[in-house]
This record gives C-alpha cells, sequence and structure tokens, in this order.
C-alpha cells in the first residue's frame, strides 16, 4: 500500500508536544488549554465528549421506554429502585414515558446530532481542511460551547426535578406545552426545556456565524471555493441553513414562554381544561407548528449535511478514487439547502391546511428528493471500479448510503400528502425518521469519528472493536426500525405506550419484544464504543505516520498532533482540487502538490 | 437477582470481547499490520456480500411475517385511494431499493482492494448525471400529479347529502353532536361549556339550531354507504381523529374546527365477517400527543344500515331538553310559560 504508513518517525510523537506553542503563544494553564480553550481542535473535542455523554444518556432513555413497549406486562423491579415513583411497581408510569421519549428525542436531536456532530467536526475540520490557524473569532467559538454546556446542564436538571421533565414530544406542540394544567411534564419542566432550547440556539448561532465567516474568509492560498474538500461545504450550508431557521424556533420558543408566563394568547384559544374554562380567545395553536417546522425541516438537514459531507471524503479516500460528480454533489446540496426551507408544512399535512397550499408542499417536498437520489448515484459510482479498504470509517460511511436509501424512499411516502393521512403520526414516520435522519447521521458521524480520530489524538482506535461495533449497529439497526414500518402500515400510533387496550393495533406484540430486545444489544454495542474511545485516547496503537489514510487534504499535512495554530511554519499553498486520487497512475496527489506540466486534465 | 445475572453475563462478554480486540491488535503487529490488514479487508469484504443476500431474503421473511397484520380493506371511498397510491409507491420505490442496495453492497464486494488492481480515475460524467437527474424528476412527477389528484378528491368539499358529526377531542376521551332532524349544528361557545348543567359541549340554548342537537360520548355511529363529514375539534389541547380502517386523519385543534369527510363502505358486522374477528370494531384513535394518557384515548365507532341509525337516533334524547328538562314535552307535557333558556348565553 501507500508508502506513508512504512514511514516510521518514532520520535515525532514526542517532538510535537513541545512545538506546540513554537509560534509564539504564552505557556498555558491546564484551565485555559482544556477547559476555557480557545483551540478550535479542543472545543471541538469538547463538543464530541460532551455529545457522546448525552447519546449515553438519550440511548439509555430509549432502552427504558422499550421495555415498556416490548414487554408492557411485567414488572422490572430495579426500575423502581433507581426512579421511585415513576415506576411505581417497577412498571415505567405514563407520564414517566412520556417524559423519557420527550428527552430522548430533544436531546438526540439537537444535542447529539447538531452540537455533537457540527460541533465536533465543524470545528475540527474546517481550520484545519482550508488552511486556516483557526476560527474567525476563536472567543465567539469559545462562547458558543460554553452555552451549549449551560443548555445542556439546564436540559439535565429538569430530568430531577419532582414534576418531572418536559413531556409533550420533542415538538412541545402548543397548547399542551402552554398549559401547565395539563399534566405533571407542562409544569417546571417544560420551563426548564424552553430556556435550555434558548440557549441551545445561542450556541447554534455563534457557531454558525463563526463557521461561515471562517469558511468565507479565511481559505489558504490557492483554495478556492471548488477546491473545497466536500466536509467543509457541507458544514457551510448547514451553518447558513442553522443561521437562517434557528431564530425562527427562538421566536416560536419565546412566545410560549409568553403564552405559560404572561398570560398571553399567541397559542391559545377556546380552551377548557379539567373542568377550569380559560379566558384566551383569538391565538393560533397552529403557528407555532409553523415555527417550529420552518426549523424543524432544515433541522434534519442540518443533521444530515455534514454526515453526507463526511461521508463523501471517506468514501473517496478509501475507495482511493475521485468522489464522482464533484459539482453535482455541491449543486445538490445547495438545493436541498434552498428547498429545505420550502417544504416544512409536509409535516402538517393533517392540521386543517389548506389543500391548495398541501398539493403546493406536496411538489416542493418530492422535488427535494432528486438531490437526494443525485447524491446517491454519486457514491455508487464513487465505489465502482474503485480500490476500496474497509477501514471501520468505510464500512459506516457505506452503512451510512444503504440507510440514506431506505429512510430517503420512505419520505416519498410521507410527502405524498394522500398517502399521509394514513400514515402520519404512526410508527411508519417513527421508522422513516430514525433511519434517515437518526441512525443514518450516527453512521456518519462514526465514520468521522474513526476517520479523523488520529488526528484529534494521535492514536488509532482498536480495529476489532471498530468491525464489531460496525456490524451490530448495521444489524440491529436495519432489525429494529425495518419491520416498524409494518406497525406504522397498520395505523399504530406512535408515543403510544400500551397496546393492549386496542383492537386495532394489539397484534404486533412479539415484534415489540423482539426490537427491545435488539435496542438492548445495540446499545451495550455503543458502551462498548465509548470504551474503545476513551480507552484509545490514552493507550490506543500510536499513529506514527503524518497521513495515515494516505489522503489528499490538508489537515494531514500538520504535524501528527498539531498545537494551537495548526501548522509551525507557513500555511501550505494549495494547488488542486482534493480529489486526485488514482490519477495518472499515482495513488494520491495532495492538495499541496503543483499541478505537474503534463499531468492529464479532466 | 436476574437483573444481576444480565448485568454479570454483559460485563463478562465485554471484558472478552475487549481481551480479545486487544490481542488481535497485537497479534497484528507482530504478524505486520499490512498481512492483517488485507486479511480483515478480504473478510469485511466478504460480509458486505453476505449483508446484501441475507438482508434481502430477510426483507422477504419480514414480509412475509407481517403482511397478514396490516392494512386490511380500506372501508372507505377514500380508503381505496389511499391503499391504491400506496401501493404504487411501493412498487416503485421497492425497485430502486433493491437495484441501488445491490449496487451499493455489490461494488463495495467487488472492488475490495487488491493488489494489481488499479482504481478508475472517473470524477465525473455529464450524461451519467443527466441520467440520474432526469429519470427520478420524472417518476417523482408521475406521484405527486397522482398523489395531487388524490388528495384534492379526498379533501375536496363533501357531497350534499353527507350527514354531518361533530367530534369534538378532550383530554381523554371523545364527544359527538348529531346536529338532529334539521341537519344543522347549532352555535356553541367554549365559556358555555358546564358538564354539571348537562351542557358538555358549550351549546347556545338561544339558538333554535341547537333544539334538536343529541350528545354522546365515546360511541359515534355512522351508516353504511353515506358520505358523513366530521366538524372536529378539540376543548384543550390539539387531539387528533384517527381512523385506521377508513385511511383517514384529521387534527383536532382547540379554536380552529377542521373537517373531512369520506364514506363507509362496510358496516361493523360486514367488517367482522371479512376480517374474520368476531371483535372487531372501527376505533378512532387519537393520533395527537395530548398528554399522559394519549396512548389511551379511544372510541368506537359502529356503521350499520339506515334503519338501525334511526333507531339508535330515536332512543337518543336532544341535549337540549337534558339540559332543560322544563322544556321536555315527554316530561311536563303542555307548560309553555317555562323560563327562557337556564344558561345566559353569548352569542359569537
Ligand atoms: C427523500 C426525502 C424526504 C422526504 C420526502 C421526507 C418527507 C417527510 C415527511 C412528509 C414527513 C412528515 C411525516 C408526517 O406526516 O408525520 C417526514 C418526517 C420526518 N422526516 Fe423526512 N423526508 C425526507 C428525508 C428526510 C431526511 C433526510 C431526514 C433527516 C435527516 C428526515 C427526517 C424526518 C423527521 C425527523 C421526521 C419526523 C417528524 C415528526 O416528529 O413527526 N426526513 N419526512
Ligand atoms: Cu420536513
Ligand atoms: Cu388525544
Amino acid at each position: 500500500m501507500s508508502e506513508a504508513i512504512n514511514i516510521h518517525s518514532g520520535a515525532a510523537g514526542h517532538a510535537v508536544h513541545h512545538d506546540d506553542h513554537g509560534h509564539g503563544h504564552p505557556e498555558q494553564s491546564f484551565i485555559s488549554k482544556y477547559i476555557f480553550s480557545m483551540d478550535h481542535k479542543t472545543i471541538g473535542k469538547q463538543f464530541l465528549i460532551t455529545g457522546i455523554v448525552w447519546a449515553i444518556i438519550g440511548g439509555l432513555f430509549s432502552v427504558l421506554f422499550r421495555l415498556q413497549l416490548g414487554f408492557p406486562d411485567q414488572s422490572f423491579p430495579i426500575l423502581e429502585t433507581f426512579f421511585g415513583h415513576w415506576a411505581k411497581g417497577g412498571q415505567i408510569q405514563p407520564e414517566f414515558y412520556y417524559g423519557l421519549v420527550t428527552i430522548h428525542g430533544t436531546v438526540l436531536v439537537f444535542f447529539v446530532l447538531t452540537a455533537g456532530l457540527s460541533g465536533t467536526f465543524a470545528n475540527l475540520l474546517i481550520p484545519l481542511q482550508i488552511g486556516a490557524r483557526d476560527m474567525a473569532s476563536p472567543f465567539l467559538n469559545m462562547l458558543s460551547y460554553w452555552f451549549f454546556f449551560i443548555a445542556s446542564i439546564i436540559m439535565l436538571s429538569s430530568i430531577f426535578v419532582h414534576t418531572g421533565p418536559a413531556s409533550g414530544g420533542w415538538t412541545m406542540y402548543p397548547p399542551l406545552s402552554a398549559l401547565r394544567q395539563a399534566g405533571d411534564g407542562q409544569k417546571i419542566g417544560t420551563d426548564l426545556w424552553l430556556i435550555a432550547m434558548a440557549l441551545f440556539i445561542v450556541s447554534s448561532l455563534l457557531g454558525g456565524l463563526n463557521y461561515i465567516s471562517t469558511i468565507l474568509n479565511m481559505r489558504t492560498k490557492g483554495m478556492s471555493m471548488t477546491r473545497l474538500p466536500l466536509p467543509v461545504w457541507a458544514m457551510f450550508f448547514t451553518a447558513v441553513l442553522g443561521v437562517l431557521s434557528f431564530p425562527v424556533l427562538l421566536s416560536g420558543a419565546i412566545l410560549l414562554i409568553f403564552d405559560r408566563n404572561l398570560g398571553t394568547s399567541f397559542y391559545l384559544s377556546d380552551i377548557v381544561i379539567n373542568g377550569e374554562i380559560l379566558p384566551n380567545e383569538g391565538g393560533s395553536a397552529i403557528l407555532y407548528q409553523h415555527l417550529f417546522w420552518f426549523l424543524g425541516h432544515p433541522e434534519v438537514y442540518i443533521i444530515l449535511l455534514p454526515a453526507m459531507g463526511m461521508v463523501s471524503e471517506i468514501l473517496s479516500v478509501n475507495a482511493r478514487k475521485p468522489i464522482f460528480g464533484y459539482m453535482a454533489m455541491l449543486g445538490s446540496m445547495f438545493s436541498i439547502a434552498v428547498l429545505a426551507f420550502l417544504v416544512w408544512a409536509h409535516h402538517m399535512f393533517v392540521t386543517g391546511l389548506n389543500p391548495f397550499l398541501g398539493s403546493v408542499f406536496v411538489l416542493l417536498t418530492l422535488l427535494i428528493a432528486v438531490p437526494s437520489a443525485i447524491k446517491v448515484f454519486n457514491w455508487l459510482t464513487t465505489l465502482w471500479r474503485g480500490n476500496i479498504r474497509f477501514t471501520p470509517a468505510a464500512l459506516f460511511a457505506i452503512g451510512f448510503v444503504s440507510l440514506f436509501i431506505s429512510g430517503g424512499l420512505t419520505g416519498i411516502f410521507l410527502g405524498n400528502s394522500t398517502i399521509d393521512i394514513h400514515l402520519h403520526d404512526t410508527m411508519f414516520v417513527v421508522a422513516h425518521f430514525h433511519i434517515v435522519m437518526g441512525v443514518a447521521s450516527f453512521f456518519g458521524m462514526f465514520a468521522g469519528v474513526y476517520h479523523w480520530f488520529p488526528k484529534m489524538f494521535g492514536r488509532y482506535l482498536n480495529n476489532t472493536l471498530g468491525y464489531l461495533h460496525f456490524w451490530v449497529t448495521m444489524v440491529g439497526a436495519y432489525l429494529i426500525f425495518w419491520p416498524m414500518h409494518y406497525q406504522g402500515l397498520a395505523g399504530m400510533p406512535r408515543r403510544y405506550l400500551d397496546k393492549r387496550g386496542w383492537v386495532s393495533f394489539n397484534q404486533f406484540a412479539d415484534l415489540d419484544k423482539m426490537i427491545t430486545v435488539v435496542s438492548i444489544i445495540v446499545f451495550a454495542v455503543q458502551l462498548m464504543f465509548v470504551f474503545n474511545f476513551f480507552y484509545s485516547i490514552f493507550k490506543g496503537r500510536k499513529v506514527t505516520s503524518q497521513n495515515p489514510w494516505g489522503a489528499n487534504t490538508l489537515e494531514w499535512t500538520t504535524k501528527i498532533k498539531p498545537g494551537h495554530g495548526n501548522w509551525d511554519g507557513e500555511i501550505p499553498e494549495v494547488h488542486r482540487w482534493p480529489y486526485d486520487y488514482a490519477k495518472d497512475g499515482r495513488e494520491f496527489i495532495p492538495q499541496t502538490e503543483p499541478v505537474g506540466a503534463n499531468e492529464s486534465k479532466h | 437477582m436476574q437483573t444481576f445475572f444480565i448485568v454479570a453475563i454483559l460485563a463478562l462478554g465485554f471484558l472478552i470481547t475487549f481481551q480479545i480486540a486487544k490481542a488481535s491488535e497485537y497479534v497484528a503487529v507482530l504478524r505486520g499490520y499490512e498481512r492483517s490488514r488485507l486479511q480483515s479487508n478480504r473478510i469485511n469484504g466478504f460480509l458486505l456480500l453476505a449483508f446484501l443476500v441475507i438482508g434481502l431474503v430477510g426483507v422477504f421473511y419480514c414480509n412475509e411475517r407481517l403482511k397478514g397484520k396490516i392494512l386490511g380493506v380500506p372501508a372507505s371511498d377514500h380508503g381505496v385511494l389511499v391503499d391504491r397510491m400506496l401501493y404504487v409507491t411501493l412498487g416503485i420505490t421497492f425497485f430502486v431499493f433493491v437495484l441501488t442496495q445491490i449496487g451499493l453492497f455489490w461494488f463495495s464486494y467487488k472492488y475490495q482492494e487488491k493488489e494489481n488492481q488499479k482504481p478508475f480515475y472517473f470524477p465525473h460524467n455529464n450524461k451519467l448525471e443527466l441520467i440520474w437527474t432526469v429519470i427520478p424528476a420524472i417518476t417523482l412527477t408521475v406521484l405527486v400529479g397522482f398523489g395531487i389528484f388524490y388528495w384534492f378528491k379526498i379533501t375536496g368539499t363533501a357531497p350534499k347529502n353527507a350527514m354531518r358529526v361533530e367530534v369534538t377531542g378532550k383530554q381523554f376521551g371523545w364527544e359527538f353532536r348529531y346536529p338532529g332532524k334539521d341537519g344543522v349544528l347549532g352555535k356553541k361557545y367554549f365559556k358555555n361549556v358546564n358538564p354539571a348543567a348537562n351542557n358538555p359541549a358549550g351549546q347556545i340554548w338561544d339558538d333554535p339550531a341547537n333544539y334538536d342537537d343529541v350528545f354522546v360520548e365515546q360511541e359515534m355511529h355512522l351508516v353504511v354507504n353515506k358520505p358523513v363529514q366530521l366538524v372536529i375539534g378539540a376543548k384543550d389541547v390539539i387531539h387528533d381523529v384517527g381512523l385506521a380502517h377508513f385511511r383517514m386523519k384529521m387534527d383536532a385543534v382547540p379554536g380552529t374546527p377542521t373537517t373531512m369527510w369520506f364514506t363507509p363502505t362496510y358496516t361493523t358486522r360486514q367488517m367482522r365477517e371479512k376480517t374474520g374477528n368476531p371483535d372487531f370494531v372501527y376505533e378512532i384513535s387519537c393520533d395527537q400527543m395530548c398528554g399522559k394518557g394519549h396512548w389511551s384515548m379511544r372510541g368506537l365507532i359502529v356503521v350499520e344500515t339506515q334503519a338501525e341509525f334511526d333507531a339508535w337516533m330515536a332512543s337518543k334524547k336532544p341535549q337540549y331538553l337534558v339540559a332543560n328538562p322544563g322544556k321536555d314535552p315527554a316530561v311536563k307535557t303542555d307548560t309553555l310559560s317555562a323560563a327562557a333558556p337556564v344558561t345566559g348565553a353569548v352569542i359569537r
């Protein structure tokens, strides 16, 4: 294979540490180096580790409520030991169930797959791949993490209040979420949820603005926009989506805070609850849904685009072959970014939306499937006639494509309003978005972690555990979510914690058991990954070459463990696009290499 | 005890796996990293192919196991359209699914790293890219066309002869109001809601259209082959009238009434025969998260012949008379002198 792997520079690993501050930074204390750090690489790691903690919590919650779904008639005394009155008699109580579901959804969508994914890889990769010493504003970047951290603390604290966490679903629709009388979860838990989300949005805006200005202004010499690696482009579109849509959610959340605490009627009208007649008139509950989904749909692409970008890069590097259709990839990301703003009402086909408006949203929604299809075909062609190395990162990237296909195709059902009448708010939707957004983006994230771990920590993750992690997760994901479509086709509503009282939906007891058992296994394997992660930070096999994957992009021109400022001397100049693999009989040609006199053109 | 056992076994499994993983890394270092890397590459390549084959078989197996448990006959005219659209979409997407998954895993397997295999420098090809832009675009246009056509049929105005029923969701149950002989649902105002005074729907007793409106809870009766328009609302939070067998669904939003219409095509009795399930009932499921009882918010629909329906309706007393017994000819035959309606209603 590549000569790169055989370079043995035994001392390099240690030499690094001393040169860390080579370009004139004063010696840093532990706190400014690891805690209030302004180094984009450290901030990226902070996002990643916080994201991992949240993923464990969110995942654990899903195991708990899957226990209820799979074994509704069984008692688990251990639950009562841990959760007291929430699990009276070893059985998860409805309010607890809905609290678990809500926090599960919220933290996985926002805290893990938005902050944990974008926060980690935008921070790590943008400066390194465009050739910059750091972000445009390292200080705002640090603030972005700390806002996220405070948001996390508040969200976490809501789990421990007496009336429990918010339980209105991750979409937090009013009037349910606006009325304290509506249930325990609608009390202080919902206030904490709203405050945490508001802080989260601030964090995400600070981050996003920084990513955009860094990409636009701080590219190294020769790094034109069309020479940017695809992960950077993906982060760019992600940031633009976030900056334009998160403020709308913020306004929605603020109006909800007003309705809850100041007696306004933005979302409230004609309400009689628990025999109490409320004075509010003239508000619109549907208004909130428009505001929510105006963020909510772009949000799914905020989650997905970074994964797509990293998968493109990783597939190309490991197929030892250029990404197919670089410009088409850009074009489709661009049209996804534009269309993402024009499809939000497909989540609202059955809210009483004007049918004509509904039909416009059907058209726009199915339009967005075209760029998605283009991307899939381009990935397939990238693999075609390659020379593929199945590193764990490459496997997760392949798995990502498989899941994206499966989940994208079921989107065509839901985007068609006629079919959505039947499938809306059923388990079919749950299956769809878990596959296409949840699991697929997780696969993108895992691919990124396995691929760039050597850059982050100067060591490798254990491969055997990596393969095991991939295969169990891949098989498990399909076993869990594929049959769920059938429950949805039967019309089984989502967020039903016990179907035994129903004639129409009680035929899936065995299936639910199977799904629960597999979920537990998959969760255990994720814990194994977390173990591998932390173990390898300290004890993993050391990286001995600068460019272990034989990749073209700039991050592999830094030292094995780059210090603050990334490059010791000059920032390298870029002479070509990042995907010259297998060109003119050469395995790979780094971006820094000038174009040869008689190099072939494409 | 059992839990302890499971935890112990998991921990043990963990430890063993980890030791093996660790050992395999040492072996790799000893044997030469490159050699063991190539070996694991071959193994994973094979596994990808195996995953494809087993996965596709699994898809068919899953379908065999579960296809009898879904859908069933659509019990409304609109349901037939929804199912047709669904199966057309299923056909097309399944074809694409099989094609692309085979492509993905087969290419991965076939082009796994081999000595002397030279990857092909193939950065773009306009013709190919055009093809796979245009074909999906055309296919989707066809699907959109059909979809919108059906959508307008389903959401279009209800036929003139449709009966109207008001459906109201509340935490955690369903209320229904029939317009009575005049076919008009009387006015109501939420501040009039007062179950203690027998006015759970908040009807305005000044409105004569309310005199014959019938109020029932939890069970709605419909006439087979007669179009019905549901006027849907909610008292407290958003609910959703989910009718899986009719393939219909509409949110119930406080303050913003919605409607939907359809024609039930089989009576409950016919469905019992069709499904072979003597316990079959049409159920209303609340499909929008509405609080801790969301999962149990169940209503019933009885679809019957016109004669059965009329007999059922005749057994019901208009809510006006329940709330104002003074007006009830059956209770007090003549007195027209009784005071004006008890509740001081505000007309909006
Ligand atoms: C082929 C493209 C896609 C189409 C046509 C599509 C369509 C839809 C539609 C119409 C719904 C609403 C279903 C309902 O009525 O409840 C939906 C739900 C959802 N989709 Fe997609 N989608 C696509 C791709 C994606 C992607 C790429 C993601 C994520 C990255 C995603 C994430 C979600 C999520 C999270 C929901 C759940 C909403 C809820 O809580 O109800 N979708 N999708
Ligand atoms: Cu959407
Ligand atoms: Cu409900």
